[in-house]
């Protein structure tokens, strides 16, 4: 499938109408953060209060940690629909672990090793996919399709489709510990967003990512290791899926493999594409897949805290992924 | 571009997309033969009469994805729209097939149109353009049903088209497929659309320097399989006695896999009708098989292992379509420009 809008000559706009957009394109998304505070300190009850911070904070962390991830492979001008499974597998694989008998019998390294082993399974399924897009040169949508199938099922194949429940105070940590009075996996958000920012503006593999989003041919001839870039971001993605996943897990005290990540692929596109990230590849703003993360939460939230149903906030959230990649398509021309 | 295109009767284009198709063709045979030999009540009149009106819907489904991702592009709304349109037909069941129906594909429709405005004027790319749309009628059916399937009137003839049969012999949604997969097939294969749909997918900047009409194909391609859409919606809706927002879900999936699996090249410019109904068939019966196996107590799977299934097999036609592309390029690519 080819998803670059070739620009062909013959239809091209005249440049009128332009400054606006590239202004919308360039501030967008601020201006939106800006309108929706602004709109929910109006209408919304008890917006102003630390309450709704918390929530907003612990619930936008899962969205954010992904987004980050699915900002690197957008970058090399791949997609990965396979987010939503890996966190299904990672969280349904924990509480197997540490509650099963040997997890029981020695806690401690049964909780390294709940927290290590799925994180290690997610890290295969980004294997798996970066080893079919890079290899075998299968497209990405389809290769990752693989597992955003049969990924989930596997989890519930394991799980036998029940819910697991658990008490587990020191698991719950990273759903519900508090650092400094706030919700321990914003921290989390944050210092990933800044662990990878760093790794795309000040090493070499961030100028590898970005040149072979950029231009993949010209990358591989000036000697960038084009397959070991795509298993590499492939394999980052699944591994944040995998941390995703685990909060989700410690927030609820409960691992569901049929809910657990479900339309999450959606929600980190969304987030990577509102915060600036190109379809095309090229450009990796991870600090703007934070924003764009936040964004889309307080658009779950505004609609859900003013009684309004979470099935027109499906319809909602697909009007903020067309805008936003129509915006972009206005900013190429 | 050879002479054959002349000659209605030659069969040749019918299995064109090589190897591949009979290959695919044998297989559904060995299946077939595997069934009837193993199972006593594999070809009885309910096994298949319940299978391929279970099936039409993916057929039809199938059919439309196959247009689109000849031109290159992708339809990830199809499971979503069936279920708007089965609410659709559900609701306006009491009017009798001749308002529900309508009904049901103009509801497709409306979205293909949306797909392709989308794509075209919007220029965002097939694969987001129509995630949001699979969200838009997601939510749209549950806004539409309050989230609860909708029982259709059975006083009216609204449940004859799914469950009754022509001349008391085919089911009527097997009737209605097959003329579907025909106008498709004589669409693409015998009209100047349908040579220009396999150039867009061939190279879409080369069509429109070439003077073709890019973008009335591609709109094409996004109405045809809005409408297999919403036709599927109503067949679920009648074949199941309800209107039923909150199916349809990887119904895209299942029908990009037919289409693969038919040897349609997912990069497009390449494609058959024909193949992608037997891929369809082939995915099908695979699950028949699977679950008279369970029946028999040989295996013993869940629900859940069907997805895993799913995936496999899709993993296991990709490997098998990377071959085949291989040995294309090593001797020369002249079959993918038949068209």
């Amino acid at each position: 499938m080819n998803t670059r809008v070739a620009p062909s000559v013959v239809d091209r706009k005249p440049k009128e109408g332009i400054a606006w957009r590239t202004l919308l394109g360039r501030y967008g998304t601020l201006i939106a953060l800006a309108v929706l505070l602004l709109v929910n300190i109006l209408i919304t009850p008890n917006f102003l209060q630390w309450q709704t911070l918390f929530v907003n904070i612990s619930q936008v962390a899962t969205i954010a940690i992904v987004a980050v991830g699915m900002t690197l492979v957008i970058a090399t001008g791949g997609i990965d629909l396979s987010v939503g499974a890996v966190m299904a597998l990672a969280g349904a694989l924990a509480p197997l672990i540490f509650g099963s008998a040997f997890g029981m019998a020695n806690p401690v390294l049964g909780l390294v090793l709940a927290i290590a082993l799925p994180l290690l399974a997610a890290m295969a399924c980004g294997l798996f996919n970066g080893l079919m897009i890079s290899v075998m040169r299968v497209q990405p949508i389809i290769a990752t399709l693989i597992l955003f199938i049969s990924g989930r099922g596997i989890a519930q194949v394991l799980t036998n489709g029940n819910l697991q429940t658990f008490s587990h105070p020191a698991f719950s940590y990273i759903g519900t510990g508090r650092v400094l009075g706030l919700p321990f996996q914003g921290w989390l958000a944050v210092a990933i967003a800044a662990l990878v920012f760093w790794l795309v503006t000040r090493t070499i593999h961030g100028r590898h990512l970005l040149a072979v989003g950029g231009n993949e041919r010209a990358a591989e001839l000036s000697g960038v290791p084009v397959r070991r870039v795509k298993i590499g971001v492939y394999i980052i993605c699944a591994f944040l899926s995998g941390i995703a996943g685990l909060v989700v897990v410690a927030i609820n005290s409960a691992s569901d493999a049929a809910r657990n990540g479900n339309l999450m692929e959606l929600d980190a596109i969304a987030a990577a594409v509102v915060g600036g990230a190109l379809l095309q590849g090229g450009r990796a703003p991870v600090f703007g897949a934070l924003l764009g993360a936040v964004i889309i939460q307080l658009v779950k939230y505004t609609l859900l805290a003013n009684g309004i149903e979470d099935e027109v906030a499906l319809i909602a959230k697909a009007g903020i992924i067309v805008a936003a990649v129509a915006l972009q398509q206005g900013r190429r021309e | 571009m050879n002479s054959s295109t002349e000659n209605l009767f030659d069969l040749r284009p019918l299995l064109r997309g090589s190897g591949q198709t009979v290959g695919v063709f044998l297989a559904l045979i060995c299946l077939i033969i595997f069934g009837l030999m193993r199972y006593e009540n594999f070809g009885g009149a309910y096994n298949i009469a319940s299978f391929l009106n279970y099936n039409a819907m993916f057929i039809l489904i199938s059919i439309g994805m196959c247009l689109v991702i000849i031109t290159g592009g992708i339809d990830l709304s199809v499971g979503s729209v069936a279920a708007f349109s089965s609410v659709c037909a559900a609701y306006l069941s009491p009017y009798g097939l001749q308002v529900a129906l309508p009904a049901g594909i103009l509801a497709g429709l409306a979205f293909g149109a949306l797909n392709a405005f989308i794509i075209l004027a919007l220029r965002v790319p097939p694969f987001i353009a129509t995630l949001a749309t699979l969200l838009g009628a997601k939510g749209g059916s549950l806004v539409l049903s309050g989230a609860e399937t909708i029982a259709v009137d059975w006083g009216s003839n609204f449940t004859r088209l799914g469950m009754e049969k022509a001349f008391n012999i085919v089911p009527w949604s097997i009737l209605i497929v097959l003329l579907v997969a025909i106008v498709a097939w004589v669409v693409l294969e015998r009209s100047s659309l349908g040579r220009t749909l396999l150039a867009v997918g061939g190279g879409e900047e080369a069509s429109s320097l070439m003077g073709l009409e890019v973008g009335r194909a591609k709109a094409f391609a996004y109405l045809f399989s809005g409408a297999c859409a919403g036709l599927a919606g109503v067949f679920l809706a009648s074949g199941f006695g309800a209107g039923q927002p909150l199916e349809g879900v990887g119904w895209e999936l299942s029908a990009i896999a037919s289409v693969v699996v038919g040897g349609t090249l997912l990069t497009g410019g390449l494609g058959s009708i024909t193949a992608t109904v037997i891929g369809a068939l082939l995915l099908g019966l695979v699950f028949n098989i699977l679950n008279f196996e369970n029946g028999r107590g040989t295996i013993s799977l869940s629900a859940y292992w069907q997805q895993v299934i799913r995936g496999a097999f899709l993993f296991l036609v990709i490997l098998l379509q990377m071959r085949v592309a291989k040995q294309r390029s090593v001797t020369g690519a002249t079959l993918e420009n038949a068209g």
